[in-house]
């Protein structure tokens, strides 16, 4: 986008429930007014590889956080194994993100038509939907709209003659960050406590009951019913690079209008995110830091504004991510020792445990951010922090070395490298303050 | 819980979903707790014989999610959300007076949880999985009262709808 146009949304996966706000969720609506299912029919017509090629050919990248291209994990799975499974991620639990929370309550048809998509061209009969359990309403409606897909034929047998037989399965989790990653989803969806399990094998390989499955995120799925629609053409002309299409971007904290907004990556910057759509920071305060990709990202500031939303050079340049889309905006007021305290008070809880790196370092951290952050900090305490951090991720430089199963471990480090990296100086002066006023009160008898 | 032969159609209709039944766990154990209120330990013992494994393995898994309650919690769980853009927004004060302001009522358990994908109201909140905000801590009684004298019907909790529940 250039400097002086006006920043706006390129709604593609929103666009029926931004224009259906009343009943968009509901068969009769979707079927009418956004010709829900339509694009099946030219799907059994394509065949499975030209659908998987279009898909590729138009580098769709996963929505969920990591940005996998969706064809290439499609192509990873064995020729000729059987059964195979699809399982769509709507555990959506990266703190500040809620995209897909609004796509499964306001639009689960489109959802449901990217899986019957998806499975026709991995070729499964059985597709899982593990959906966020606090997402009650969200799994009501996705629940009532897989009802009717049956009834309508979408669904079941044979699906509109063509002879390709689909059932869907709507899972509720139980409350847990880590069964979002996908390996940790699988371990659920088995029914076991959600942790994350190492790779290899993949899921494409070896994922839920030991056969090979694909675990897409709820907006890529939404996504591929309107790329195989209007092609790969139309989808890569959108966006830059590796960045193509469009995603969705959930602004909150300190703004005026929070929200989901979808932009064209690449050509749409974070200042026109932040500061064109989502209104600016609240009462015209100063921006102090932002989070651009959910907690697991490292933060940036106001220099970076003008950086685009483009997913490559954000991990490039910035060395941080664009991840699950979730962009914290933070005013001057905001004290970041205690953003960070909270974020990282968030992974300790999460942390399944399977691992030492983050199991120990996740409650260490918090501790020591707890009391920096509550007047009871040490001088060196950002060392220390950069010091045992050193050990959960070896060289502390993003993108982040691993040295646990997932990518929770690594990213307890993303608050405290950011501290470092924008806040150091105050920081230690801060701490050498707090350790003078708290002698002062030891001398004093207090 | 003693299931009766209802809750055992239920269970199984459930169990023959899956490619295999241990995948049934999670929402055997959501139903044994719409029933009763909360997971206890006769339910278990149940659901462990349903699924074939043994009782510890159930409570392994069930102590590892926070929507399973392993005592009893009253009718009503309001989760209020104090990760960062809550936080900022007030989320850390509402969780505060809400728990102070239902610490004596039985029917009324007030939980401090992690983001609720809400933001966009920050500060969030919800009542049996329902979802409530922005709100201030008088704001967010009145929405709770409106569940206790039944203007608002609650889902159980576990967020099934309450008409859903057989």
């Amino acid at each position: 986008m250039s400097p002086d146009a006006t920043p706006h949304e390129t709604p593609v996966v929103t666009e029926f429930l931004r224009a259906r706000p009343e009943d968009s969720w509901t068969m009769a609506a979707a079927r009418e007014h956004h010709h829900a299912y339509e694009t099946l029919t030219q799907a059994f017509q394509m065949g499975p590889e030209a659908i998987t090629r279009e898909v590729s050919d138009s580098v769709l990248r996963g929505k969920g956080g990591a940005g996998f291209g969706t064809g290439q994990k499609w192509s990873f799975l064995p020729k000729g194994v059987f059964p195979r499974y699809l399982c769509v991620n709507a555990d959506e639990g990266e703190p500040c993100t809620f995209k897909d929370h609004m796509l499964i309550e306001r639009d689960p048809h489109q959802l449901l038509e990217g899986i019957i998509i998806a499975a026709y061209a991995i070729q499964t009969d059985l597709a899982f939907i593990y959906v966020r359990g606090e997402f009650a309403l969200g799994a009501q409606r996705l629940g009532q709209a897989i009802r009717d897909a049956y009834a309508a034929g979408y669904l079941g047998k044979d699906i509109l003659g063509s002879g390709f037989d689909l059932d869907v399965i709507l899972h509720r989790g139980a409350g847990c960050y880590i069964a979002g990653d996908e390996t940790g989803l699988l371990s659920s969806l088995e029914g076991e406590r959600a942790m994350p399990r190492i790779k290899p094998p993949f899921p494409a390989a070896q994922g839920v009951y030991a056969a090979p499955t694909i675990v897409n995120n709820v907006e890529t799925i939404s996504t591929v019913p309107h790329i195989v629609r209007r092609g790969a053409k139309w989808y890569n002309a959108m966006g830059v690079n590796r960045s193509t299409g469009t995603r969705i971007f959930s602004v909150s904290g300190h703004v005026e209008r929070p929200g989901n907004y979808e932009v064209e990556l690449g050509h749409t910057s974070f200042r026109d995110l932040i500061e064109g759509l989502a209104g600016g920071v609240r009462g015209g305060r100063p921006l102090q830091f932002f989070v651009p990709g959910g907690a697991s990202s490292p933060w940036l500031i106001g220099e970076h504004l003008d950086a685009p939303l483009d997913m490559d050079y954000v991990q490039g340049e910035l060395r941080s991510m664009l991840g699950s889309g979730a962009v914290m905006v933070f005013d001057d007021t905001t004290d970041p020792l205690l953003v960070a305290w909270r974020l990282s008070k968030f992974f300790a809880h999460e942390s399944c445990g399977k691992c030492t790196p983050c199991r120990e370092g996740s409650s260490w951290i918090e501790k020591v951010l707890y009391r920096m952050a509550h007047g009871q900090g040490r001088a060196d305490d950002l060392d220390l922090l950069l010091s045992f951090g050193n050990n959960i991720v070896p060289g502390l430089n993003a993108p982040f070395a691993q040295t646990t199963i997932c990518a929770l471990g690594p990213s307890i480090m993303s608050p405290v490298v950011s501290l470092d990296r924008w806040f150091r100086d105050p920081i230690i002066e801060r701490m050498r303050a707090d350790e003078q006023r708290r002698g002062a009160l030891a001398v004093a008898g207090t | 819980m003693a299931l009766t032969d209802a809750d055992r159609q239920r269970a199984q209709q459930i169990i023959d979903q899956y490619p295999h039944r241990k995948s049934a766990l999670l929402p055997l154990l959501h139903l044994a707790q719409d029933r009763d209120g909360w997971v206890t330990p006769a339910a278990m013992e149940e659901i462990a014989d349903l699924v074939a494994l043994t009782p510890a393995q159930v409570l392994g898994v069930c102590s590892f999610y926070t929507m399973l309650k392993r005592e009893p919690v009253g009718r009503l769980v309001v989760s209020v959300c104090t990760n960062v853009s809550c936080l900022v927004n007030g989320g850390g004060e509402l969780c505060e007076a809400l728990r102070g302001q239902y610490a004596a009522d039985p029917d009324v358990f007030v939980e401090e949880v992690e983001c609720i994908a809400h933001c966009d109201h920050a500060p969030a909140f919800q009542v049996n999985y329902d979802f409530h905000g922005p709100a201030d801590a008088a704001a967010a009684a009145d929405v709770i009262a409106q569940y206790q004298d039944r203007r608002l019907v609650a889902r159980t909790l576990s967020g099934t709808p309450a008409e859903d529940v057989p």
